[in-house]
């Protein structure tokens, strides 16, 4: 079962997709909405063998290995670690509940719906847990096209300019992406490397036997038949050898590009909110929860740990104004990402026709922009709290777009000036609404203060006035949210039109719940959920910094530091 | 009778006629099919195309035949060196065959609709294959030429072919006015290597220019430091001038910019089968000589043609994409996207090594397919009274034929270069040959950028890409409710190609393999 489970769990939807293609008629709608959902709930069951993941030896799991693309070195290999454990059961989890979500908002072309919605799954899960840099490549990108389609078709009045807005966007940075992958690939055929690289990787990989075979297979294959190999783990182990220079640099660009924009960073969010105004419930669960996601995991997996000496470079450029590097960009881009987003989000709750979905929509540039700061603290605990935060926000974000889908269904609009006064006709709703909007300004004994805490405090001992500015952020966001639900939930019914609006039924409860469960166990007890990602992390951040001592009292660093 | 003989063998060895058995089937079956026509009864001329379908089949596995008996023994000289049977010859050939299969296929049924049923169009096709595939296996500049005229000379008839068309006549007009004057330019550009390197030989010639490159570069610098000046450095601009004229009328076969202009109006005018066979075979073949021309005749001078293809490249692809983006007529939206493809097709032979040259291989050989696969898309819009060849005439095909549909979203995405499609994988090897050229050892840093340059205008080309799925699939209108025209014959070209380009696009192992094995001994001759 460890051997094919991964394979099991990116290609059942797809399967399922070519199921409904094949099996059912357009008009059977009924079928095959709750088809599609069960089949997703089946993925979401399956995924969950995931999580016997060994905690404690972490690295690579699930290891599979196939033959694929021997002339160019390309291999079937898939394995994931902690990190992408979690996304992956989250990924499955959204799914269901997006699934869940459309029986009622979609109401035209069904099948199609259905079908590509499957397949959008499958093209995530790849991404997750692809081993393999051209496998990886090949999910990121595909995983545009049902998207495009999702907001194309089902989308708002603006679709059309949105959807293909989207989709150019973030075709940008994922072609320039490609070229720093060829780049990589020729490079893991430098013989003036090798030698280096496979100690490294002995070193980077010791206790994971698995790990080491499959990274000598693909190695040993590859100079075989005379070319190179696209293996994650060994272009790590090649990023921790190759010296820091303009090389590096560009290649470091060159993939953060890609991710960068996914995230998406300030300056190249301004995909983000058109895709979400415009895409439908579903879509936006997606989006919000699952595909940004593949820019923080992109730069976890691949940029941190493949370049590292300029994931830490603080002092390239030297100007008048001071010394700065990659790291500094990266970190400067988050930060204005976190206060940019709180501040536009802000202005959605003032303006007149503000959308409460744009409002959400930039509160996730801000939240995204956490997650970055977190990753490039380059220590344990912010790294932890940047993984965390990916987590917490795929849920809060998701739940929040899925309660304004409930609301849009019953008043086809989602303007914040139309309502006021729903905590008296929507009790139910109201209260999940506080809820999430609670665990979104990261109160704690909920999800997102674990997260944004790690964060907050692994940006501290970075540098403190990195955390001074994100905490600004964070009180903004406290801010538009608060002042938000006063204008939604509170005061009197003023419009008429919301008198006779019905709570919550029982499918809708039914999605909702899992996600105020998540929410509130994150909050409360995050350990099973750190323990997860406690290893890889400290992977990571020792790839980055190789001469980092990681505090704590974690028994696997204590040994490490006893080897010393 | 004796004397008879002796003199054939000592003109022409018999047993080199094997080297051309695929070509002889063709040409013979060509002359066959222009008698049936006469034969035939009216209106049974389908029958011409069956039995040319049946031709081009008999060739494939003929070439087939031949490779697998002298795989090992490649290349091989014909004919006194007119004509090489290399991996580059047979590689190009299987491209042209299956071009020439597809073109047929989607065109028995337009032609009907057209009221342009006749025989002599499909031995015309035929005739063009044969010219293209000596275009392939010609090593000889003369037998180079001939071929090409051989084959534009058919293409100029088969653009006319609609004779009624108003369109049709200027496309053929204009093709043909500017194919002459280019093909005035190319003959003068051979002249000057003729008389440079004295012979007419494409390996003669490559080793004599050669020879003569660091003998007149020499010189030059000599000359420079204040010696002697030498009367051979007076060769160095000769050289130039012949390079650039080749270049100029090959940048007018392939449709690059600044020669491009010819491709809309032909494109569009053109009956749409042949315009599928232009842009594909055609454009396969004039790559074919190009490659052959600038990589063994002019292989010494690439440090001078590097850098003037690279400019053109990155020119042709920014003006093709960029003036694709708001075409409202299909199949002129397709000729841009077809001048742009020529630019991505040129990187290979800037690039000079064996990634890019796999990249040519492939990407033309997946050009073909999903080329072929759009514009039988297109035809299969026409029927009798609807034209079909407006983007806006696809508008609801994803309700209306959601096979179709598929198929187009398939080829136009493979068009774009998305993964799990054959054209990313093309894509892949062309930017990965300019990628390596450029990071190499003796690379130079334009190489990276025009790389970038074209990469980001790939993003460009899914703008337009898109338009058609975005007709098909985004809205709720149906442009028209008549069924579509679909013959056997277009649905099975279609269902080849878009199988061709999937299998491509997940399992390019086979295909990549069989290039470079082929491709390798072709290099390794000089």
């Amino acid at each position: 079962m460890d051997n094919y489970i991964l394979s099991f769990i990116t290609w059942l939807p797809a399967l399922g997709a070519i199921l409904i293609l094949a099996l059912m008629k357009k008009d059977q709608s009924s079928l095959i909405k709750r088809f599609a959902t069960v089949w997703f709930g089946l993925d979401f069951l399956l995924s969950l063998w995931l999580l016997r993941y060994n905690r404690g030896m972490g690295g690579m799991q699930f290891l599979e290995d196939y033959q694929w693309i021997p002339i160019i070195g390309a291999r079937y290999q898939m394995g994931v670690d902690g990190v992408a454990v979690l996304l992956i059961v989250l990924t499955t989890l959204l799914g269901w509940i997006a699934s869940l979500s459309s029986w009622e908002y979609i109401q035209k072309r069904e099948k199609e719906y259905y079908v590509l919605l499957l397949l959008l799954q499958t093209a995530v899960i790849g991404v997750f847990s692809s081993m393999d840099l051209f496998l990886f490549y090949l999910f990121f990108e595909v995983s545009l096209v049902p998207m495009y389609f999702l907001i194309g078709i089902w989308g708002g009045e603006n679709r059309l300019y949105a959807a293909i807005k989207f989709f150019l966007y973030t075709l940008v940075g994922s072609v320039v992406m490609l070229l720093g992958v060829l780049k990589m690939y020729f490079l893991t055929q430098d013989t003036a490397l090798t030698s280096q690289i496979t100690q490294e990787t002995v070193r980077l990989l010791a206790g994971n036997d698995a790990a080491v075979q499959m990274v000598t297979n693909s190695l040993q294959t590859a100079v075989g038949n005379g070319t190179g190999t696209f293996n994650i783990l060994y272009m790590q182990a090649l990023g921790s050898v190759l010296p820091m220079g303009t090389l590096q640099i560009l290649l470091f660009v060159a993939f953060a590009l890609g991710f960068a924009i996914k995230v998406p960073m300030f300056p190249f969010h301004t995909w983000l909110p058109d895709a979400h105004v415009e895409a439908p419930t579903a879509g936006s669960v997606i989006l919000a929860g699952i595909l940004l996601k593949l820019g923080t995991y992109g730069f976890f997996r691949f940029n941190l740990p493949m370049f590292p000496a300029a994931s830490r470079d603080q002092s390239t450029w030297v100007t008048s104004f001071g010394t700065f590097g990659v790291r500094s960009v990266v970190v400067f881009l988050a930060i204005v990402s976190i206060i940019y987003g709180a501040l536009a989000a802000m202005y959605f709750v003032v303006k007149k026709d503000g959308d409460v979905k744009k409002l959400v929509a930039y509160s996730s540039v801000s939240s995204m922009g956490m997650v970055m700061l977190g990753l490039f603290a380059l220590n344990p605990n912010g790294v932890n709290g940047g993984v965390m935060q990916m987590i917490n926000h795929g849920i809060y974000s998701g739940a929040l777009f899925l309660l304004v889908g409930i609301i849009y269904e019953r008043r086809h609009t989602r303007n914040v000036a139309e309502f006021g006064g729903l905590s008296h006709v929507m009790p139910g709703y109201a209260a999940l609404f506080l809820g999430m909007v609670m665990t979104a300004i990261g109160l704690p004994l909920l999800a997102v203060f674990i997260s944004e805490f790690l964060a907050l405090r692994g940006s501290f001992e970075a540098n403190p006035y990195w955390a001074a500015w994100a905490a600004l952020g964070i009180i903004l966001n406290a801010g538009y949210f608060l002042w938000l639900y006063q204008r939604m939930f509170f005061g009197n019914i003023d419009n008429p039109k919301n008198e006779t609006l019905r709570d919550m039924n029982v499918r809708e409860w039914v999605y909702m719940v899992p996600l105020m469960i998540l929410s509130l166990w994150i909050g409360v007890y995050p350990k099973p959920f750190l323990e997860y990602i406690h290893q890889p992390v400290n992977a990571i951040v020792k790839q980055v910094r190789p001469d980092y001592v990681i505090p704590g009292t974690a028994a696997p660093a204590q040994t490490e530091r006893a080897e010393r | 009778m004796f004397l008879l003989q002796a003199n054939t063998t000592s003109l022409l060895n018999v047993s080199d006629l094997q080297l051309i058995i695929p070509e002889l089937i063709l040409t013979v079956c060509a002359c066959a099919a222009l008698v049936m026509e006469v034969i035939l009864p009216y209106r049974k001329s389908k029958l011409t195309a069956y039995f040319a379908l049946t031709a081009i089949g008999l060739a494939f596995v003929s070439l087939v035949v031949q490779w697998w008996f002298i795989r090992h023994l490649l290349p091989f000289d014909g004919f006194y060196g007119m004509v090489r049977i290399d991996g580059f010859a047979l590689l190009f050939k299987a491209i042209f065959l299956v071009s020439a299969g597809l073109a047929i296929g989607i065109a028995t049924r337009y032609l009907d609709i057209e009221g342009e049923q006749h025989g002599e169009y499909y031995a015309l096709v035929l005739f063009a294959t044969v010219g293209m595939m000596f275009l392939a296996c010609g090593y000889d500049l003369i037998t180079l030429y001939i071929s090409l005229e051989l084959m534009a000379i058919t293409f100029y008839v088969l653009v006319a072919f609609t004779k009624r068309e108003k369109r049709s006549n200027e496309a053929a007009m204009k093709y043909f006015l500017l194919g002459a004057f280019s093909s005035g330019v190319l003959l003068y550009g051979m002249s000057l290597l003729y008389g440079l390197a004295g012979s007419t030989n494409i390996g003669e010639i490559g080793a004599e220019l050669g020879r003569l490159g660091p003998v007149v570069q020499n010189a030059i610098d000599s000359a420079r430091q204040g010696g002697i000046p030498d009367d051979i450095a007076k060769l160095r601009p000769m050289m130039l001038l012949g390079m650039i004229a080749l270049g100029a009328g090959l940048f007018f076969k392939v449709a690059a910019v600044p020669f491009h202009m010819w491709a809309p109006d032909v494109y569009e005018g053109a009956p749409t089968s042949v315009t599928a066979f232009l842009s594909t075979g055609s454009k396969a073949a004039s790559f074919a000589l190009f490659a052959r021309i600038f990589t063994e005749a002019l292989g010494g001078m690439s440090a001078d043609w590097a850098p003037l293809l690279g400019l053109v490249a990155a020119i042709t692809i920014m003006v093709g994409n960029w003036a694709a983006v708001n075409q409202e007529n299909s199949k002129r939206l397709l000729a841009y996207s077809s001048i742009s493809n020529a630019g991505y097709l040129l990187l290979a032979l800037v690039a000079n090594n064996l990634y890019g040259y796999i990249g040519l291989i492939v990407y033309l050989f997946v050009y073909t397919l999903m080329n072929m696969g759009a514009f039988g898309i297109i035809i299969s819009l026409r029927r009798h009274g609807i034209i079909g060849d407006n983007v806006d005439d696809l508008t609801g095909l994803g309700q209306k034929a959601p096979g179709l549909a598929a198929m187009m979203t398939i080829f136009m995405l493979s068009l774009g270069g998305l993964p799990f499609t054959g054209g990313f994988i093309g894509k892949w090897f062309l930017f990965g040959g300019l990628i390596q050229r450029g990071t190499g050892p003796e690379g130079k840093s334009w190489y990276i950028w025009l790389a970038i340059w074209a990469i980001l205008n790939t993003v460009v080309s899914f703008y337009y890409y898109f338009r058609f799925i975005k007709v098909m699939y985004l809205g709720d209108r149906l442009a028209d409710n008549r069924p579509l025209a679909l013959s056997p014959a277009l649905q099975t070209a279609l269902i080849v190609s878009v199988i061709g380009v999937v299998i491509i696009g997940i399992f390019p192992h086979p295909l990549i393999k069989l290039s470079q094995d082929l491709i390798v001994g072709w290099r390794q001759l000089f």
